[in-house]
């Protein structure tokens, strides 16, 4: 077992918030994220037999989709907007300005651990503020050189955003909260109350 | 100013993401009404006769998409697509921030309209502060009574249930969406059957979109005949419009379906930026075909644009300035349906990348005049040949920029270089601003 018992807490509850513990993979994952910054392929295996399920079926999840880390990022992770919107607003530019400042090329990593980085081509949603780019999963909008350089110092001195997340959760569900299997048949309510 | 606010009117009121405030501004009344006097059957009518379409790109009739659900069939799900991933369009993420218990007291209505006792709103990885924003609301609401059993003392309970995608753009396909939420890696599903029949764990399944759902209260709220009478016959109520590019001031703005995209460009956008022209503009989003200053005259109307050529879909809108090289604007949106294509179909996984590699040869200035056939060949084997709408629209902007500006790509050819961009020198870096 690699996983805090508050992880595997978090995954127990995820696993009765559906009528089927397939569906708690993707949370599951994002809770072993949070926890160890990546996924690596025994803590999968954990998520897998915390489910029920096979480990291959945890890790196609995983490998489809392009925010869970199979490889540890730096302490901090940078994405760069580099689509139509924010291209046309100097995206480019912002993104050579990062990688001017860090020191190394999209995809990589800084040789002090501390950023990872990468232009992305997903618009990430934030063309009304272009350019703009998404640290820790926070937006910063409206970039210019100086706003860049200043979010960069402020983001180093920061702990790894991933340690502190998610905010402790209660662990028991409302009871509501627990679904029925899918097979119940009949409606769930005859109309509207008096 | 011709703003017609509705789902945006109290944006700005300090507070309103707490449930107090929004309470303060009559939230949860239409909810509160519609649970003490309307049978669901009857909310599904005067949906039908709000006109609502759907806000998330197809403009599907939202009441006819509800009345779809066979009867007698239970268990049924609620789906709340918040997986806004078109390129230009971020208003899913403006309501949440902004109004996140509009949203959820549009689902509580929908959940009872359609009788369903769990509605998962599927928000993309991306939108992980509106993700835990929506996790506290909804935490909020259900300690008020609005979400849980026994909603208000009636009997019908319902939950909501929060799921964080992590970053696909092909689960905001209502049958990849579906894919994702069971656990699977997100693909598109083969239609029929559709979801309305066999959908989430093989039930019937209603998806629909977070600005269609933050529509509900208000239609509820004051009847389908009054939101009727707001927009023009086809295109009724308002549209939040997701403003992009080289204006003045982007941003979302809301405005009545029927005015013309002129007034949303000057008075909203404020106008190009910088003194300059408008040369092109994409409605509806990244999947969407040019338009260029002669149809800003058109209506915001989904059924007059797509008579121009082109679609509101998601309501996005995108300016682009004379400095514009639209082969360069192409080869991004290009790029982005590769990056994005699922794999699932050989015309999508494959087109996508020639048509990738033939743009960034064409943008570098090294493709031959031949290859512009090549690209056109390789779009006509794509659209209408993909398994889901994601490879089709891959090809509609840099097919319609290629015949409106048909000489701008062929100067690409042997260029060396970008010939647009040897003539106006590039941004410096974070000119925005």
């Amino acid at each position: 077992m690699m996983l805090a018992a508050r992880t595997r807490a978090e995954i127990e509850h995820t696993r009765r918030r559906y009528p089927h513990p397939r569906s708690a993979i993707m949370p599951s994952l994002w809770a072993v994220q949070h926890e160890l910054g990546w996924l690596p392929p025994e803590a999968m295996a954990e998520v897998a037999e915390l489910l029920g399920l096979a480990p291959s079926e945890v890790q196609a999840v995983a490998t489809f989709y392009s925010m869970y880390f199979k490889r540890p990022p730096g302490r901090h992770h940078i994405l760069v907007c580099v689509n139509a919107a924010c291209a046309l607003r100097g995206a480019d530019e912002t993104a050579a300005h990062i990688e001017q400042r860090l020191g190394c090329p999209s995809g990589t990593t800084t040789a002090d651990g501390m950023f990872t980085w990468e232009s992305t081509i997903e618009c990430l949603g934030g063309c009304g503020g272009a350019p703009m780019m998404q640290v820790d999963h926070h937006f910063e909008e409206h970039l210019t050189p100086e706003r860049i350089d200043a979010i960069l110092a402020r983001v180093a001195a920061q702990p790894a955003d991933h340690r502190d997340w998610p905010p402790a959760r209660v662990p028991n569900p409302p009871a509501s909260t627990t679904p029925p299997p899918p097979t119940a048949e009949g409606p769930p309510s005859a109309g509207a109350a008096g | 100013m011709a703003e017609y606010k509705l789902l945006t009117k109290d944006i700005g009121v300090e507070g309103l993401q707490t449930l107090p405030v929004y309470e303060r501004r009559g939230g949860y009344q239409a909810l509160r009404a519609a649970l003490r006097d309307r049978t669901p059957d009857e909310i599904v009518e005067q949906v039908k006769i709000s006109g609502l379409r759907g806000r998330g790109g197809a403009g599907f009739p939202t009441g006819t998409k509800w009345s779809f659900l066979p009867r007698d069939v239970f268990p049924r799900y609620l789906c709340i697509n918040a997986d806004e991933s078109e390129p230009g369009c971020f208003k899913d993420r403006y309501l949440i921030d902004e109004n996140p218990h509009q949203l959820i007291e549009g689902i509580v209505i929908a959940a009872y309209a359609l009788q369903v006792k769990h509605a998962f709103l599927y928000i993309r990885g991306e939108y992980h502060d509106q993700r835990l924003l929506l996790e506290r609301c909804v935490e909020e609401a259900r300690a008020a009574g609005y979400i849980g059993e026994r909603i208000l003392g009636s009997d019908f309970g319902c939950d909501v249930i929060v799921h964080g995608g992590a970053g696909a753009y092909i689960c905001g396909e209502e049958t990849a969406l579906i894919d994702s939420l069971e656990g699977f890696r997100g693909q598109p599903r083969l239609k029929p059957p559709f979801p309305a029949v066999k959908g989430l764990y093989g039930k019937p399944t209603v998806v629909n979109n977070v600005e269609t759902l933050s529509n509900l209260p208000h239609i509820l709220s004051r009847g389908g005949e009054w939101f009727k009478a707001i927009g023009t016959e086809r295109s009724t109520g308002t549209r939040v419009w997701c403003c992009s590019g080289h204006i003045e001031r982007p941003g979302c703005y809301e405005m009545e379906l029927g005015r013309p995209i002129r007034e949303l460009f000057e008075e909203h956008c404020g106008g190009m930026w910088r003194g300059r022209s408008l040369k092109a503009f994409q409605p509806g989003g990244g999947s969407m075909q040019v338009l260029l200053p002669d149809h800003l005259d058109l209506p915001l109307d989904m059924d007059a644009v797509m008579r121009a050529g082109s679609s509101l879909g998601a309501g996005a809108m995108m300016f682009m300035d004379e400095t514009t090289c639209l082969v360069n604007v192409s080869m991004r949106l290009v790029d982005f349906y590769h990056h994005e294509s699922c794999g699932k179909c050989a015309p999508c996984r494959e087109g996508t990348y020639f048509e990738s590699q033939l743009m960034h040869r064409l943008e570098a200035g090294v493709a031959t005049l031949d290859e512009l056939d090549t690209l056109k060949d390789i779009c006509a084997n794509m659209d209408g040949k993909c398994f889901c709408p994601l490879g089709d629209t891959a090809t509609w902007f840099v097919m319609s920029a290629y015949r409106h500006f048909r000489h701008e790509f062929e100067a690409h050819c042997g260029a060396g270089g970008c010939p647009v961009a040897r003539e106006h020198r590039p941004l410096p870096a974070g000119a925005a601003r």
